[in-house]
């Protein structure tokens, strides 16, 4: 088939075809040639507390020189030194786990959402916005009140006669898994429910009449047609998570760093930048092969399709 | 009384049955007090406005729905325990609903592998399937690969793979273009005939339950309101709403002022005396209303000379040419409009009888029925 040529198109949709294009040049591309160039320099006693730092009036001989200064030991420190692999590590298990939570209290959350009559739909979308309309911080320092030895999570235990002795909560990763889940849930309904909502009921009447009890017709028709919504949730909790450094700081214990708290304490506590910038830029490695293998295969499905 | 063709030849053999099924949504009633017997190897159409039930009667069947009172059985035994996955019965849904992520053999498969067939079998049922309904060659494709007509097919296909004791059909041909819906009437008959098994179809469109149920029931508001052959309900409806939604009528109301065995006299006031003849139960007296299809009229410039017909005079207020057909709507002297067709038999560009001509219509006493509510 032949296709025609498109008609020119007007300046204004070019230019609204630029707004995020610029926006992404700006807000991430240069923010992080920044950290990547900081990356390669070595940590000294100044301000900025880097060398080398980049002269534009010492010409081409300083731009020779201060090529030849940077270097990639700083990768080398982080990838040989266990205290950084061990922290990646913890992330990436804690985000993992935290992941399969949200997604098994979150898928059943709106599938029920998209099942209840439609009148009810907005109230429900609306508390599970709500939580937002409250600070995140706050709603995690509100969890150290809650999980504390005295907290309201004992004293109701007590009260129920659950357990004899008030169990301390707090700086554990049990900690962590509540403040990642209850902080991410919503990451997850949203794109399931508005997955699930568009989907056509009669699918799985379909599948019942041609000999499919209920519940396998969710397993081959209703979870299979919300994968997409799954992923996009399941990548809006998981990434980050990862570098996730209010709730493990705050709610977890101190005996191993999730790699958002050793970031941070390069970056403040040992004012080491580049070591830290190593980090962040090994961390968005990290994260962004997952998302394109998976955009691959996408690519290939619908290509194959 | 109209001769009327033999009843098409099926076993006699009661399959579904319903009994007296009511079936609320809310506080109103979708299906109410509705009984009614569907024959094995019958062609079976339910027919009614949008809102009328039809569809949830079907939906009753198939076990999607739940009665709230009275009874559904198949071959005799009650479908109540019976979950809808085990009932020997597929339908094919107005939207098709073919699953998205699948393709059309695996569409097609899908009610084979829940009965846990053989791979060879399953192979060899899709392949015959698929050959039926033209779509060799398809199975690879997606749904939304395929053309509105091709998708139908493919939802009858897996609907009927699993040979199911009756095939449901809600509103099949609906999405379908005028053209290829009249086509697809007729395969679905032939279909039907060849397979030799119990199809019930829901339709909004009179033409395509004519076309190709055995017999019809006519619904409104939930009721089942006339059962019978396309001709018996066409020819001899029992309402003047079943006249009214089945073809075109005009209707005259009249008294009833001599019963004499089958022919009736009615004193009507605007077309006066009118001679029926009609198997209805009525008194003299009796308010009754004559039915008079437009097609059994005869329209003519001419004043007739036979007093044995019945007839009336009027002017010619509107002529709409339909290539096949003319329709004339002719004004009576009290104001009453009378509907009649004409078919054109010969080419002329003019017609012979324009709008503002006075005419006469006739007809005979056979041709008026006679209807009482």
């Amino acid at each position: 088939m032949k296709r025609r040529p498109l008609p020119p198109r007007p300046l204004i949709v070019r230019l609204v075809v630029i707004v995020p294009y610029v926006w992404f040049v700006f807000f991430f591309l240069v923010p992080f040639l920044i950290v990547l160039k900081i990356s390669l320099a070595h940590t000294a006693i100044a301000q900025p507390p880097y060398v080398p730092v980049l002269d534009p009036s010492s010409g081409w001989s300083g731009l020779r020189a201060y090529l030849a200064a940077l270097s990639l030991e700083n990768y080398a420190l982080v990838v040989s030194d266990p205290i950084y692999l061990a922290s990646y590590l913890k992330s990436l298990v804690v985000a993992g786990i935290s992941t399969v939570l949200v997604l098994l209290i979150g898928y059943p959350l709106a599938y029920g959402m998209a099942r209840t009559p439609r009148a009810w739909q907005p109230i429900l979308f609306t508390l599970v916005l709500l939580p937002f309309w409250t600070s995140f911080l706050i709603r995690i320092y509100a969890w150290v009140n809650i999980l504390q030895r005295d907290g309201l999570l004992n004293q109701v235990l007590l009260a129920l006669h659950i357990v004899d002795e008030p169990p301390g909560w707090l700086a554990s990763d049990t900690a962590i898994f509540i403040g990642m889940v209850y902080s991410y849930l919503p990451f997850m309904v949203l794109p399931i429910y508005a997955n699930l909502e568009k989907m056509d009921v009669t699918l799985v009447e379909a599948a019942v009449d041609l000999g499919c009890p209920w519940w396998k017709a969710f397993w081959l028709v209703t979870f299979p047609l919300s994968f997409p919504g799954v992923v996009a949730g399941a990548l809006l909790c998981f990434i980050p998570m990862v570098g996730e450094f209010v709730v493990p700081d705050l709610l977890g214990g101190s005996e191993s760093l999730m790699i958002g708290q050793t970031l941070w304490t390069e970056f403040f506590l040992n004012k080491d930048w580049p070591v830290a910038s190593a980090i962040a830029f090994l961390l968005l490695v990290l994260l962004l092969t997952p998302i394109l293998v998976y955009q691959r295969l996408q690519m290939r499905a619908a290509a194959s399709a | 009384m109209p001769t009327l063709p033999a009843k098409p030849d099926i076993s006699g053999r009661v399959l579904v049955q319903f009994e007296d099924v009511l079936k609320r949504f809310g506080d109103s009633a979708a299906v109410e007090g509705v009984s009614l017997s569907i024959q094995d190897g019958e062609f079976f159409a339910l027919l009614g406005p949008s809102g009328c039930g039809k569809t949830t009667l079907l939906r009753l069947l198939a076990g999607l729905e739940t009665a709230h009172g009275g009874r559904v059985l198949l071959d005799g035994q009650d479908l109540a325990p019976i979950p809808p996955y085990r009932r020997p019965v597929n339908m094919m849904f107005q939207s098709y609903a073919l699953f998205p992520h699948l393709s059309v053999y695996n569409n097609v498969a899908f009610g084979l592998r829940q009965d846990g067939l053989r791979r060879a079998e399953i192979e060899q049922r899709v392949v015959e399937m698929l050959k039926l309904v033209r779509l060799e060659g398809f199975e690879r494709r997606k749904p939304d690969q395929l053309s509105g007509g091709e998708r139908q097919r493919v939802a009858l296909a897996r609907s009927l793979v699993k040979r199911p004791r009756v095939l449901l059909l809600d509103e099949p041909l609906a999405a379908l273009d005028r053209k290829l819906r009249g086509e697809t009437q007729f395969e679905l008959k032939k279909l039907q005939q060849r397979l030799g098994l119990t199809f019930i179809i829901v339709t909004h469109d009179q033409e395509e339950a004519m076309t190709v149920a055995d017999r019809m029931g006519v619904m409104n508001r939930g009721r089942l309101i006339q059962v019978g052959t396309p001709a018996e309900i066409y020819e001899q409806p029992n309402s003047r709403w079943v006249a009214g939604f089945i073809g075109d009528v005009n209707l005259i109301e009249g008294r009833v002022i001599v019963l004499e065995r089958q022919n009736i006299l009615i004193e009507s006031g605007i077309c006066g005396r009118l001679h029926a003849n009609s198997s209805v139960e009525c008194n003299p007296g009796d308010t009754v209303w004559g039915a008079l299809r437009p097609e059994k009229v005869r329209i003519s410039s001419e004043k007739p000379g036979s007093a044995q017909e019945n007839c009336a005079t009027g002017q010619v207020i509107e002529v709409g040419y339909l290539g096949g057909v003319s329709i004339y709507k002719v004004r009576l002297a009290e104001g009453l409009v009378m509907k009649t067709s004409l078919t054109n038999v010969a080419r002329t560009l003019e017609r012979a009888i324009g709008r503002g001509d006075r005419v006469w219509l006739t007809w005979s006493p056979e041709a008026l029925g006679v209807l009482t509510r």
